[in-house]
């Protein structure tokens, strides 16, 4: 403690320059707790899938629709306890820069299948019974600022045409793999008007024992094998998973790009610290006359790196944890639950140790090994 | 008595393929309580002489010892403590830490001392005011006229009560005013507080100031006489 007046004076010297180096180093970790926080959220959410759901999908992809008589047969496979179905609707509100996820479903059969979303049972009726009503996530109610009772009109991307719905539920989920910033409506209303071009998007089972779903799945996929549209079945959570997949080989990218910018701080910073050994060459040979040992020198010089990489790590790291965590943030409904987990800190505190070792070992070592006379020569 | 005591000391450099050879042999002591001027040319060997007496350079050859410690024996790690405690250093160009205040460059090398913050204070304080510097405790080097400086430096050199004060060419920035008050300081701490005092110079005015002068050329002791104002007395 008695040196760190020594250590925060030397820090003082070029201001700006610790400053800024502090805030890069801040903006790297806050980078990297970012990037890293998609790849750990899509992780959590894949797990967070219920073990007795599974997914039918065309088996050419997500974007393809399946026969709606699938349903019936998907309800007659040994095992399968209940079905729903659901289409992905692609609607806009407002002036469309606040995207939200608008799904079409069967409503009994789709609440019954996902009671983690919580609704009132009187809301839950006036949903089921009125063909025009949607249910809304809590969050999305909050940001347009809309009330139960009120009509919203979408602008149809995929199914051309203004669409106009009644509110008359609002659900919060009861865990994060349902994201609470959707709207969900009848895919009866939305059959009524593209008869010809609606099919369901995908179906949901519910089935009796989880320890049998690659068996359901196989089944249910090699009963389809041969019709027009063969399927893919498995797991929510697997799922949930490949639904990572679709954003590309995320991990990779985000890994990447999380370790470029690390690198890259290493370098400024690593920088920074080897500039300000250098002008202080003759004070370091001062500091070994008055009698200040080698290791004594080092230590100061390795507490400055220290100082700049923690004080730019808590700002980083703490600021991501802070800034995601009070904005509720969702990555545009893709990302519910999006959060910088206690791993992540961690992570980046070892990063932040890492660069403090890194980017003052050798300014340290130098001014340790200064040869005291040489360089009180250059000084004198 | 002798504080420091020099014996058969040989020191070479070696320069490309050039050894050059500083000392061969030379002995010399340090009276406690002496105040000495070491003049001679460039390249005598006054500064080596210097660092030598510190520990920041080894002899090739020969011993030095200080108030009875082998300087020239003891391994770097040792020589570092023993400096704090007993060598203070004043340089020609002052070499104020300057993003350090008055006080807080004075209280460097109690920072190596165990000492509680209120007792390093108190010397800081002391040191200050025998150098005349206690009102420019808070002032940062710049703030600080050439002569000040070099008595904040001469304050840090004090300050952790050593045994010897080293010299480099004290005055040798000052202008004559500011060289007077720092050489009549020295005197002071020679006088009152018994301080051994070693000091380079090329400065006669300055020397006649030290009770004796130490002529040296070519790393050779050429002469030994009383200092002009001190041989008067």
């Amino acid at each position: 403690m008695r040196f760190l007046p020594l250590v925060l004076a030397n820090l003082r010297r070029h201001k700006w320059r610790s400053v800024l180096t502090t805030l890069s180093v801040a903006l790297a970790l806050f980078l990297f707790a970012s990037l890293r926080s998609v790849v750990t959220t899509l992780d959590a959410n894949s797990r967070f899938g219920a073990a007795n759901r599974m997914i039918v999908q065309n088996a050419t992809g997500i974007v393809f629709p399946l026969p709606m008589s699938y349903a019936a047969r998907l309800q007659a496979t040994p095992g399968v306890e209940a079905v729903t179905w659901a289409n992905w609707f692609g609607g806009r509100y407002g002036d469309g820069k606040r995207f939200f996820a608008n799904f079409a479903v069967d409503p009994e059969s789709y609440l019954r299948m996902y009671p983690e979303m919580v609704i009132p049972e009187d809301q839950k009726q006036a949903f089921i019974r009125e063909r025009t009503a949607a249910v809304v996530g809590k969050r999305l109610l909050e940001v347009f600022g809309w009330r139960v009772g009120q009509d919203v009109t979408l602008q149809g991307t995929i199914f051309p045409g203004d669409w106009t719905f009644t509110i008359r539920g609002v659900y919060t989920p009861s865990n994060r793999s349902i994201g609470d910033d959707a709207m969900m409506f009848h895919y009866d209303y939305l059959y009524e008007r593209f008869q010809n071009r609606v099919t369901p998007g995908w179906f949901v089972l519910r089935i009796a024992d989880p320890g049998r779903s690659a068996t359901v799945a196989k089944t249910i996929d090699d009963g389809f094998r041969n019709s027009s549209d063969p399927t893919k079945t498995g797991t929510e959570r697997a799922f949930q998973a490949g639904f990572m997949t679709m954003w590309g080989n995320v991990r990779l990218l985000m890994g990447t790009i999380g370790t470029a910018v690390v690198f890259a701080i290493l370098m400024v910073t690593g920088n920074a610290m080897m500039m300000s050994a250098r002008e202080r060459t003759g004070e370091v040979a001062v500091l070994k006359t008055i009698g200040f040992t080698d290791r004594t020198l080092f230590v100061l010089v390795m507490i400055e790196a220290a100082l700049i990489a923690g004080t730019g790590a808590f700002m980083g790291l703490g600021g991501a944890r802070a800034l995601y965590g009070l904005a509720d943030t969702n990555v545009l409904g893709f990302l519910p639950g999006f959060h910088v987990s206690d791993g992540t800190l961690v992570f980046g505190s070892g990063i932040a140790v890492l660069l403090a070792v890194a980017s003052g070992v050798v300014p340290a070592w130098r001014a340790a090994r200064l040869p005291v006379v040489q360089a009180l020569r250059k000084v004198e | 008595m002798a504080l420091v005591e020099i014996r058969d000391v040989h020191k070479s450099f070696q320069r490309d393929t050039q050894k050059i050879d500083v000392f061969t042999g030379l002995d010399i002591d340090f009276a406690e309580g002496s105040f000495t001027a070491l003049m001679g040319p460039s390249g005598s060997g006054k500064s080596t002489l210097l660092n030598l007496v510190a520990g920041l350079d080894r002899p090739t050859q020969g011993t030095i010892a200080v108030a009875g410690s082998p300087v020239s024996a003891m391994r770097a790690s040792e020589l570092a403590p023993w400096r704090a405690q007993h060598v203070g250093f004043v340089f020609q160009s002052y070499n104020l830490l300057p993003v350090l205040t008055a006080s807080q460059n004075v209280e460097l090398p109690l920072l190596l001392a165990p000492l509680s913050k209120k007792d390093r204070q108190e010397r800081v304080k002391l040191a200050l005011d025998i150098v005349g510097l206690g009102d420019r405790a808070d002032h940062f080097p710049r703030q600080l006229s050439g002569g000040q400086e070099q008595r904040v430096s001469i304050a840090r050199a004090i300050v952790a009560d050593p045994t010897l004060i080293l010299l480099d060419e004290p005055t040798g920035q000052l202008d004559g005013k500011s060289s007077q008050e720092v050489l009549a300081l020295l005197q002071r701490l020679n006088a009152e507080f018994k301080k051994t005092i070693i000091m380079v110079t090329h400065d006669a005015h300055a020397a006649e100031k030290a009770k004796t002068t130490l002529h040296l050329e070519k790393g050779d002791l050429i002469e030994k006489r009383p200092s002009g104002a001190m041989a008067a007395l």
